[in-house]
């Protein structure tokens, strides 16, 4: 009976690590449907997001800084995306690809070269701090926190997406650029908007898990690879085809670590492989004309 | 075409062909300089600078490069300055592919340097093979002292079974060894098995009483399945067998749980101290050296690491620091840059001042550096300065028992020189 509780907060566990992947996966997942990009510099993103809190909570506190972090790592994404990302929507994926690889390892070096290889000294802040306890249930209360701007965060995404005209253009972009254009709709503005949204997530991710991780230059690779788990078990261009994915992940990955600890990892890719065998276009995944 | 309208081309031309000439001297001569030990000495130094590892091949990098400018400053060696090749080994294969360059082609007289125990053995292997010196300064695995040690290799950093009975030590002083339930937390891959081994080995031979172990990948950086399983379990004694990153994340994460089991682990460095930081550094541990290390050698040295780097030194740092300062001596002393007598040289039972309180000296059957370690643990005293957070203990082994009472025994891990 206590194994049942055990196994049954390790399911809830898994669900609150869901969202966390969710949070970077979904930035990965949009610009890659709207624009073709597989962006392998969404975890160095992250990374710049991690240090920006960092770095500025000694300026302006942890507040503020907890908001500008993100934004600017936003900012940061569109201004790449008008310099170099817009240059590719139309060019053979292999070149993006490099461009987006290069990126990731300017990016990490630049960090190693300004703050070091050791990991940043960085802590919940003390408010956040304790746990939450019903029962034989108990969580970290920063980590309830986390998961309520996660939550928020992805409804944010999901309502601009949805209910919105900007939402409606970026919808018929993803499926008809062409019919888009002919319409008389510039998407340059939008694909800028979708690049600094999606970005500016994977910054809010890098945020949020600064003070749970080691704050350090590689920290962006390692949580890329499960980003990109997700997105491929989701399927392309479905929202909640990604959702699904990072919960399932989450869970898998959970159940694991308490089974079997040492398959923690690797779980995620045998999940994959599982998916992909049975649905190639992953869990809810869209046909695109213009990627077959 | 009279007269050029400008000068620069000449002196160009001048230069290039100056430059030529020194380089097909350089091309035909280097059997004859190296004859004439007239070049500077080469120093190759290999560690990860990248990957799990590289946040203390960073402080291994500092501390070899202050090494060798302190003893060129001080006139070199022989009459001869020490040039500093460093790499990042990566992994295995680069490692021994980067180390075997450096011996052949960049023809360097020792090999200094790495962390990982994996690459380590890497590179004993092209130094046992080519006969050159390796003081190797951040493996841990025992193996390495044992069934795989070499003539050509020196150990200065410590091994496992030092780690464990540091801290088995202030276990057994805090009675948190005998019946006692524990649960362990291991790195998987070898380093993390071989800990685990040795820290198995001393808690049943002390009746403590085995829970489970969790192998967890090297590349995990969020634990809070394990976190939550601690809660389930209750166990008296977490013990963490993590290396690199993980401990960083564990200990950090460990504290935001709140999880009230006391922790204790078999491998720290300072960099994972600092990573955690004031509010997530928990536990006791080992440790071989700090900045906070009783001795005037080593507050001297600290003041000249802080001076040269801004900012403290830690453990990885003086193994690297200490491997040259040894290695130059050792040259001086013995007038000579053959491996052969810088062996009978180190294996002569000589004591070197290790920045300690007390000197320490290789063992000549297994090429193991002895010396003191610590414990450190989170300062009580919450207002202390903002890098005394955590404090070290007084050394371990006490001044009235032999440094080698930390280290297996011939028996325990035999080694013998082909």
């Amino acid at each position: 009976m206590a194994e049942l509780t055990f196994v049954l907060q390790q399911v809830a566990n898994g669900l609150l690590l869901g969202f966390y992947y969710l949070l970077i996966a979904l930035g990965l997942s949009i610009i890659f449907s709207l624009g073709g990009i597989v962006n392998l510099a969404h975890g160095a993103f992250y990374a710049i997001g991690a240090y920006l809190i960092v770095f500025l909570s000694d300026q302006i506190g942890y507040g503020w800084a907890f908001v500008a972090s993100p934004v600017l790592v936003g900012i940061l994404g569109m201004i790449v995306e008008r310099l170099f990302l817009q240059r590719f929507y139309r060019a053979d994926p292999a070149l993006s690809l490099l461009f987006t690889f290069a990126l990731s390892m300017v990016i990490e070096q630049g960090l190693r070269m300004i703050f070091g290889a050791s990991p940043l000294t960085f802590s919940i802040p003390e408010f956040a701090h304790g746990q939450f306890i019903v029962g034989d249930f108990f969580y970290p209360i920063y980590r309830i926190g986390m998961l309520a701007v996660a939550i928020a965060a992805v409804a944010g995404t999901w309502l601009l997406l949805n209910k919105t005209a900007f939402g409606k253009i970026v919808k018929a972009g993803i499926n008809d650029p062409d019919m888009v254009r002919a319409m008389g709709i510039s998407l340059n503005p939008v694909m800028t908007a979708v690049c600094g949204l999606g970005i500016g997530l994977a910054g809010l991710s890098g945020v949020l898990l600064a003070p749970i991780t080691g704050v350090q230059p590689a920290m962006g690779q390692e949580i890329l690879t499960a980003a990109f788990v997700v997105v491929v078990i989701g399927g392309l261009g479905s929202f909640w085809g990604v959702v699904l994915a990072a919960m399932l992940v989450g869970v898998i990955r959970g159940l694991t670590s308490f089974f079997y600890p040492p398959a923690s990892e690797a779980s995620l890719y045998l999940l994959m492989l599982l998916i992909l065998i049975v649905r190639p276009r992953g869990l809810l995944g869209e046909r695109f004309e213009r990627l077959e | 075409m009279s007269e050029p309208k400008s000068s620069a081309p000449m002196p160009g031309r001048r230069l290039l062909l100056q430059g030529s000439a020194a380089m097909a001297a350089g091309l035909a001569m280097p059997a004859v300089l190296r004859a004439q030990d007239a070049g500077p000495l080469r120093i190759g130094h290999l560690t990860p600078r990248t990957g799990f590892l590289g946040p203390m091949g960073e402080y291994a990098v500092l501390g070899v490069t202050m090494a060798v400018e302190e003893v060129n400053a001080a006139g070199g060696v022989l009459g001869r300055k020490i040039e500093l090749l460093t790499e990042d080994s990566v992994n295995p294969q680069t490692a021994s592919t980067k180390a075997q360059r450096m011996v052949e082609r960049d023809k360097v007289h020792a090999l200094v340097g790495e962390i990982s125990s994996a690459s380590g053995l890497a590179i004993a292997q092209v130094a046992n093979r080519t006969k050159t010196l390796f003081m190797q300064t951040g493996c841990n695995s025992d193996e390495l002292r044992g069934k795989s040690c070499n003539r050509y290799m020196f150990h200065l950093e410590a091994c496992n079974t030092m780690y464990v009975r540091t801290i088995g030590q202030a276990l057994l002083r805090d009675g948190m060894v005998k019946g006692k339930k524990w649960m362990a937390f291991t790195a998987d891959y070898a380093f993390g098995h071989d800990l685990f081994k040795q820290t198995r080995k001393f808690m049943d031979e002390h009746g403590g009483v085995f829970v489970s172990n969790d192998m967890l990948p090297t590349d995990a950086t969020e634990f809070s399945a394990s976190l939550l399983k601690i809660r389930q379990q209750k166990p008296d004694l977490v013990i963490s067998n993590l290396a690199g990153n993980q401990t960083t994340n564990f200990t950090k994460q460990y504290h935001e749980f709140d999880i009230d089991v006391p922790f204790a682990g078999a491998d720290m460095n300072m960099t994972s101290i600092w990573g955690a930081g004031k509010a997530g550094f928990s536990g006791v541990w080992p440790i071989i050296w700090t900045h906070q290390v009783d001795a005037p050698s080593a507050k001297d040295f600290v003041a000249r690491f802080q001076k040269r780097w801004n900012r403290l030194p830690g453990n990885q740092a003086v193994n690297d620091y200490l491997a040259i300062k040894i290695l130059a001596e050792a040259m001086t002393k013995t007038k000579s840059i053959e491996p052969d007598k810088i062996i009978s040289y180190l294996e002569s039972d000589v004591k070197f001042d290790l920045l300690r309180a007390r000197p320490g000296y290789f063992r000549p059957w297994d090429h193991q550096l002895v010396y003191e370690m610590y414990t450190v643990m989170p300062n009580p005293d919450k207002n202390a300065g903002k890098f005394d957070f955590m404090t070290t203990s007084a050394p371990v082994p006490g001044p009235s028992e032999s440094l080698e009472v930390l280290a297996p025994t011939q028996e325990e891990n035999m080694c013998k020189f082909a």
